[in-house]
């Protein structure tokens, strides 16, 4: 570090930041070992897991796209639930999670939408269709990028967190309805073939890789968070040091 | 103290009584959404695509956009001398403020229906007869739900950066069950099927007006200043 770029930070604000423990990486141990979990996975996947007879190594896309779409799912329940806990103890480490998730889950949407077209144009010999799942997956990402979008437009962090909240749980009451009239529309999608009722028809191979990659993106999902979360706190400490 | 209906029907008096006398929104709104439905219909290949498979379609998603006009306002009117804090430092429930402004929009959004469904029926000559009761059940089901979180988003949107473009943004996919809805169930009855095909897209829009009804009015307070 020059002398120069030391002069940006003053001294004092520099041993709060210290003293609060606050000066780790944002990208910690957590976050490196979802990375590999993530990256064994997905070698397991296509190395020692064997290819389905008919949709042949197209159907190695599902071991990212189905972890990617629970998760998503968990992330956006996250938002959910601390968009109640914000109103009601009006705490802003609540606030701060909700944004977290919220950004996470967009991300893992937009892997969802991005890997299922790549499976789909193979298979369905279509990119896009309007079936009920894909059409409720474009609405979640819709929901919660404009949710990030108003985050950004309002200014006074107490408002902003109020907003984002009220937005927060309006958006979980609608995905029901648009999951009803979605419905209502013929639908092609795969019929689930894990999480149903009976035991699972994948074979057991399959489904061990799919529980391993699903565990892989668990972590992954957490360990994301957890970063956005920490980047939060640090953004809020240079907005306090510019303040002063 | 008057009831929270009282206020509520005061505070919609005050904002028809601004909207009649300034009459800038309203006419626009009408303005915008006539030009909309023709524009729609020179957007199709008129031999390709019927009239009467246009027509259910292009109402509601005209309905939806120029009920956004006033919907913008409605929270609009409020920031020009900082009427809201007037309001909130008025001894009534914050409901009522909710409840006031919703049914000011209602209205607003039931006189664009009254130009846009007939003007519809017109331009595309739509067998309107029996169905007219069923329409309008239909048109109100959609209202009472365009207006609950309409109402809602109005009141953040003006206050951000983005007020414009975050109301649409906010509000669209919210409208997309309401326009579904409403089209869907339009769509059969023009072609002339019993009600029962109806039914299901109606119920769908009758439990959201009241599951967005309830939660908006619960949630509102939450957008004020404290």
């Amino acid at each position: 570090m020059t002398e120069n770029d030391e002069l940006q930070i003053p001294r004092d604000a520099r041993d709060d930041m210290a003293a609060q423990g606050d000066n780790k990486p944002i990208l910690d141990t957590m976050f490196w070992i979802a990375a590999v979990a993530v990256a064994g996975a997905y070698v397991r996947a296509i190395m020692f897991t064997p290819t389905e007879a008919r949709q042949g190594l197209a159907q190695k896309i599902y071991y990212i796209h189905l972890p990617a779409a629970l998760n998503a799912y968990l992330a956006f329940t996250i938002v959910a639930l601390c968009s109640v806990v914000y109103l009601w103890l009006r705490d802003p480490r609540a606030d701060r999670l909700a944004e977290s998730a919220a950004e996470v889950g967009v991300v893992f949407t937009t892997v969802v939408l991005t890997t299922g077209p790549i499976w789909g144009k193979p298979i369905w010999n279509t990119w896009w269709t309007w079936d009920a799942r894909l059409t409720l997956t474009l609405f979640l990402w819709f929901i919660y990028a404009s949710y990030l979008v108003l985050r950004g437009a309002v200014d006074d962090p107490g408002m902003r967190a109020r907003y984002s909240a009220v937005l927060g749980i309006l958006g979980a009451l609608l995905i029901p309805f648009i999951h009803l009239s979605v419905y209502l529309f013929r639908t092609l999608h795969p019929m689930p073939i894990v999480l149903k009722p009976e035991r699972p028809s994948l074979p057991n191979e399959m489904l061990t890789t799919l529980t391993l990659s699903f565990i892989a993106f668990v972590i992954l999902c957490i360990a994301l968070i957890r970063v956005r979360y920490r980047l939060s706190v640090a953004r809020e400490q240079l907005a306090e040091l510019e303040a002063r | 103290m008057p009831s929270t209906l009282a206020t509520a029907l005061l505070i919609a008096r005050k904002d028809l009584a601004i909207e009649f006398r300034t009459r800038t929104a309203f006419f626009s709104a009408i303005v915008f959404a006539l030009l909309g439905i023709v524009i729609f219909f020179f957007a199709w290949d008129s031999t390709a695509v019927a009239a009467i498979d246009l027509a259910p379609g292009v109402l509601w998603v005209i309905f939806t956009f120029s009920g956004l006009l006033g919907l913008q306002r409605s929270f609009g009117v409020e920031t020009a001398d900082r009427a809201m804090d007037a309001l909130l430092v008025a001894p009534i429930p914050r409901e009522a403020i909710y409840l006031g402004k919703a049914l000011a929009n209602f209205a607003f959004v039931a006189g664009i229906q009254l130009v846009t469904i007939p003007a519809v029926a017109i331009f595309y000559n739509l067998p309107m007869g029996d169905a007219i009761p069923v329409l309008a059940a239909i048109a109100t089901l959609a209202a009472i739900g365009l207006v609950a979180v309409g109402t809602l988003f109005s009141a953040m949107a003006v206050n951000t950066r983005l007020a414009e473009l975050l109301l649409p943004m906010l509000s669209l996919p919210f409208f997309v069950p309401i326009v579904m809805g409403a089209s869907g169930s339009t769509a059969r009855l023009m072609a002339g099927r019993p009600i029962a095909e109806a039914l299901p897209w109606l119920r769908i829009l009758g439990a959201y007006d009241v599951v967005f009804i309830v939660a908006c009015a619960l949630l509102f307070p939450f957008t004020l200043d404290e």
